[in-house]
């Protein structure tokens, strides 16, 4: 989809779901055809990695590259230097980190209602 | 229903500042109806009850529990799960109960860090000692037992089933009215249902909205708005724009941006996220540096985006690595800037 589509939510559901990182890319600026889908992509990763930055997110997990359909290359690049910088930082497991404390939902309303 | 043939009710505060008991009492003189209409079986804010007196209770004889409060150590779950038992009707009452609200912001920090915080470091703390709050006391009297702090803070319906939602810090008093009145009569949305309006903020706002473009953001001590245009337009961080409406846009109203107190609108899933998204759309910028430089005038972008949802948002709190047995919070701590390369 266009970069400009892409809601926040897609890459924190993506996070919560066991994703180690997440990789955005789009067109290069000034190449977008609806003008300013790419443009807006940025800003929102820009204030997506800061606000996961304070939820423990490393913001090497989170990355925004441009690569038109003529750029393999770059783009094989890109995604092999994440990958780099994922194995270095490791899982990130985010669901084991909420299942583990507290409570633990219940599996149903019966069980919850008669114990 | 009890012998005098009224529904029965009870009302709970869990983890709460009792704002939501007094939203209760906001709807004046309709309390005295309440009253009449009601068998209050369990209030431990204005009347005399014991948990026994619950316990004592047939399963699901209370008719309609209002739960209002965040869920955060044992003793809130334990009443949650009693409640939810005895009740027919469970109803998530207010911002805390629905989705953590003030409470759930202390899943920013682990309990390690919010202990040492409360009970050793803030300046108004005299603890010499450094006694921290424990389990199990010995007294003269026997052993005494307290309820133990979580990690984690949860809405209601992370622990229990829960039929209805009425959302706000606290609920505004004609949604009060609404509730009960709908309660009364039977004639009740879908279980599941939030008890409010399906519009944001910004539909109930009277102040006139252009084209935003955001050049930099403002504390609220760093202008005196004009109270006309709208206070995203002039730089001030509301969360209006993704913020369900039914408040009648008081904040705004006075000068000050929406705080997000009745959570994301209808159909959202990370209230958060949603801001991110329509804030950041919205910046007057097209290089990384220029992007950066008005993301640094607004700090704290989690707290703003999260500050009544985060119990309840996707990621629920911030990252606990365990080490050993303790597990410590540990949020990046420098903040990230935009790759400089993404101009081209």
């Amino acid at each position: 989809m266009c970069t400009g589509r892409l809601d926040p939510t897609f890459v924190i559901k993506a996070l919560r779901e066991g994703a180690d990182g997440v990789l955005v890319m789009g067109c290069h600026p000034g190449q977008c055809h609806y003008e300013a889908g790419n443009y807006k992509a940025m800003r929102r990763m820009g204030l997506l990695r800061r606000t996961l930055a304070q939820f423990g997110v490393h913001p090497d997990r989170i990355r925004l590259g441009w690569a038109s359909a003529a750029q393999g290359v770059q783009f094989t690049e890109t995604v092999i230097d994440m990958t780099d910088d994922i194995v270095k930082l490791g899982p990130l497991q985010w669901n084991d980190t909420i299942e583990d404390l507290g409570v633990g939902a219940f599996a149903t309303h019966e069980e919850a209602v008669h114990g | 229903m009890a012998e005098n043939g009224k529904p029965k009710l009870a009302l709970y505060w869990g983890s709460s500042c009792g704002g939501c008991e007094i939203a209760v009492l906001a709807i004046h003189e309709k309390i005295l109806d309440v009253a009449a209409a009601f068998d209050i079986v369990f209030w431990p804010c204005v009347m005399d009850f014991k948990y026994s007196d619950v316990e004592a209770y047939e399963d699901g004889e209370i008719d309609v529990c209002l739960y209002n409060g965040a869920i955060r150590n044992d003793e809130n779950l334990h009443i949650a799960q009693l409640l939810r038992r005895k009740s027919k009707v469970m109803v998530a009452f207010g911002s805390c109960a629905m989705e953590g609200c003030m409470p759930g912001l202390a899943n920013f920090k682990d309990r390690e860090q919010m202990l040492q915080f409360i009970y050793k470091d803030s300046p108004s703390t005299d603890n010499p000692e450094g006694v921290l709050p424990q389990l199990r006391v010995e007294v003269p009297e026997g052993d005494l037992e307290l309820p133990e702090f979580w990690n984690t803070v949860h809405a209601l319906d992370q622990v229990v089933p829960v039929e209805y939602y009425l959302p706000g810090c606290p609920p505004e008093a004609h949604w009060i009215e609404i509730a009960v009145g709908a309660i009364l009569s039977g004639e009740l949305p879908p279980p599941g249902s939030v008890i409010g309006m399906n519009v944001t903020v910004c539909d109930e706002c009277p102040r006139t909205r252009s084209e935003k473009k955001i050049t930099r953001f403002y504390r609220p001590q760093e202008i005196i708005p004009d109270p006309d245009i709208c206070l995203l337009d002039q730089g001030l961080f509301c969360a209006g724009i993704a913020t369900r409406a039914g408040c009648g846009a008081l904040c705004p109203s006075v000068n000050m941006g929406c705080r997000g107190c009745y959570g994301p609108n209808e159909g959202v899933v990370d209230g958060g996220a949603k801001l991110i998204g329509a804030l950041a759309s919205v910046l007057d910028a097209e290089t990384p540096e220029e992007i950066d430089a008005i993301l640094d005038t607004l700090p704290d972008p989690a707290g703003y985006f999260y500050r009544f949802s985060l119990a309840h948002s996707l990621l629920t709190r911030t990252r606990l690595e365990m080490e050993g047995k303790a597990p410590v919070a540990s949020p990046y701590a420098e903040v990230p800037r935009l790759d400089p390369s993404l101009k081209n």
